[in-house]
């Protein structure tokens, strides 16, 4: 028996994280209380930004590899994402990390006091400042990173885990409206721990199908039954292929919050705290569409008329769904939730492509969705209720609550506005560019290909009705008087936000070099 | 045969399964309630009124269920180790060294932070 060999620069991005993570759990251990939020602020983002000197670094390496015994790939679409996922989480880190006085802070002081009791007041009035938070952070990001990276169901199923465990614990964190908080807490936990079953059940039958949970195994058992239909694979063995490849796509779809395993998204979105819900939404669709993009193009590619008709009318009605509910939405976080589920579905048009255009337009449009995302969800922290006395409440998700913000508060409203633009996929915003290159990929290449972009540009009208809306509300209604005030943002919020507006601008005006990027990145190691 | 056919057939009869028995059960079962029926059937303890203390549940027993899932996946992974270590040399030493180390640092937050006071 031999120890396999570990290639430690394929993977130093993640160890880099991994070891931070570890670290900062032993700062919660023994750290002072008073230095331990400086402390883990400055682990968290000089860990990050050391994993993604190192992608950038293995970028130009430019070698594709496998490691770790076959079990972590690391190729072109794998260093794509995993540095936009470190850049989008650079961006979450600093959001959260901003808000230093407790009372303005999104994060509950002790999450595990019972929401209105005296343990609950005491941590508060002792001012206490959440920190665990960084290493949930981290170790959501190790599982972030590993999972598009992953070789075999049974690494992704780890990946999955490690990303998601720590998500549960965070959405129960919100300073204010706990009881919503802990809501949304449990629902994801519940309803995640389902579809990782799921998940690991279809990882099982497709075990019993080729012999091994290799993605390039998988496809070379399907392959050898000598066709592309599964009629033809391997005789006797077809029901196991198909009912794996189903209850993977479960588990995938799920994190990902396609119809029909979208019912979590709104719920989770606005109960978890803001800026949390900007890293969920952002760095777990990134992640898990990299996992389904892997499955798909690498282990599962010889039955691809098998599942596509099935993907295909999820990413239509996901599409619709999405558009549709979110017209009616009163809440501003509920709203950017259900405009997720549509985005959900543009990016399954990009998959369906299966070509390289196909990835590199998938590519593309989860970094520019992820760097809007943020952007917005950082600018909903700063909209506050104000208190009796003259102070600064919870945040004002009401849609209500936002009108009139054009004129109290110009420059919030003019960037709140563009990411809404980019959103809905006006030109000269990444939006614009991204719908562009998922549609053309799966016009060209996809089954039924024009059906589904007639759906999507139809989805894309729709959606752009509620966008404009928000924006009519901000510049054309009257004000709602001292109710709400604009808490001005901290240099740590504005870089972020800058980030993501430089992102939104820069991708819709001069997308080449980008889209070169995402293009020349879409090979997957088979 | 076409592989969908035994597909739809298995959830055609898991789905008939479901159906047949909930509604078995509620035809054919005798309706005699008494107050031992309609207490939780031996789960835990009861949820309502409150426990004293604000309803703070006690989360000792769930503590002492993570330190020992903690050490059982240290000895899972140590024991396949143990029988190869011949063969595998000392990289898989430094490995299983390092693998430790990361299981003391969950170790050494549950005892910092109080979690290995009963009381």
């Amino acid at each position: 028996m031999n120890a396999p060999s570990v290639d430690y620069t394929a993977v130093a991005p993640m160890l880099a994280v991994f070891v931070a993570a570890l670290v900062a759990v032993l700062v919660e251990a023994f750290a002072p209380r008073a230095q331990r939020f400086i402390i883990q602020v400055f682990l968290a983002t000089v860990s990050i930004a050391t994993a993604l000197i190192f992608v950038v670094y293995l970028a130009t390496q430019d070698t594709s590899k496998t490691t770790a015994g076959g079990a972590v790939v690391i190729d072109g679409p794998a260093l794509f994402l995993q540095g936009t996922i470190l850049v989008l989480a650079l961006m979450a880190v600093l959001t959260m990390a901003d808000e230093a006085s407790p009372e303005s802070s999104a994060f509950t002081a002790q999450a595990s006091a019972v929401p209105g009791s005296v343990d609950e007041a005491r941590a508060s009035r002792l001012g206490l400042v959440q920190t665990e938070i960084y290493p949930l952070i981290l170790f959501s990001l190790v599982g972030m990173l590993l999972f598009p990276a992953s070789n075999d169901l049974l690494t992704m199923f780890i990946a999955l885990e490690v990303l998601s465990l720590p998500l549960y614990l965070l959405c129960g964190m919100a300073r204010r409206r706990r009881l919503l908080s802990q809501e949304a807490s449990l629902k994801y936990f519940l309803l995640g721990a389902f579809s990782s079953a799921f998940f690991l059940f279809g990882a099982a039958l497709l075990y019993g199908f080729a012999g091994s949970v290799r993605l390039s195994a998988i496809a070379a058992a399907i392959a050898d039954g000598g066709g592309t239909t599964a009629a033809s694979a391997v005789v006797g063995k077809d029901g196991l292929l198909l009912m794996g490849i189903g209850l993977l796509a479960v588990g995938l779809l799920f994190k990902v919050g396609a119809v029909p395993f979208q019912s979590w998204t709104p719920d989770v979105y606005q109960g978890a705290p803001t800026p949390v819900t900007g890293f969920m939404a952002a760095c777990t669709k990134v992640a898990a569409f990299g996992a389904l993009l892997r499955i798909a193009y690498v282990a599962i590619p010889g039955v691809r008329w098998d599942w596509q008709p099935v993907i295909w009318v999820i990413a239509a009605l996901t599409m619709l769904v999405g558009s549709i509910i979110a017209i009616v939405q009163a809440d501003v976080k509920r709203m950017l939730a259900y405009s997720s589920i549509a985005h959900a579905g543009f990016i399954l048009v990009g998959l369906l492509a299966m070509d390289r255009a196909g990835i590199g337009a998938v590519l593309f449009y989860l970094a520019a969705y992820g760097f809007t995302t943020i952007g917005a969800f950082a600018l909903v922290t700063m909209v506050r209720t104000s208190t009796p006395d003259g102070g600064v409440g919870g945040e004002a998700t009401h849609l209500s609550q936002w009108q009139g913000l054009g004129k109290r508060s110009p420059w919030l409203a003019a960037i709140f506005t563009l990411f809404l633009l980019a959103f809905a996929g006006i030109p000269l915003t990444s939006g614009f560019t991204s719908k562009f290159a998922v549609f053309s990929a799966a016009a060209d290449q996809a089954p039924w290909g024009p059906g589904l972009v007639v759906v999507g540009v139809a989805a894309s009208a729709i959606a752009v009705f509620f966008y404009i809306r928000v924006i009519v509300l901000m510049y054309f209604n009257d004000s709602v008087g001292d109710a709400v005030t604009v808490t001005r943002p901290g240099a740590l919020t504005t870089l972020a936000v800058g980030v993501g507006v430089v992102a939104t601008i820069g991708l819709g005006i001069l997308p080449s070099a980008a889209l070169g990027l995402a293009n020349s990145s879409s090979v997957f190691l088979p | 045969m076409n592989p969908y056919v035994p597909i739809l057939a298995l959830m055609a009869i898991g789905g008939g399964f479901a159906v047949f028995s909930v509604a078995a059960g509620a035809f054919t079962g005798p309706k005699r309630y008494n107050r031992a029926k309609l207490e939780a059937y031996e789960c835990g303890i009861e949820p309502t009124p409150p426990a004293a203390g604000g309803g703070r549940f006690p989360i000792k027993y769930y503590l002492v269920a993570m330190l020992f899932i903690v050490f059982d996946i240290e000895s899972v992974f140590l024991l396949p180790f143990a029988v190869a270590f011949d063969s595998l040399g000392v990289f898989a030493l430094v490995e299983m060294v390092l693998f430790v180390i990361t299981v003391f640092i969950a170790y050494a937050y549950v005892w910092r932070r109080g979690g290995l006071e009963w009381d």
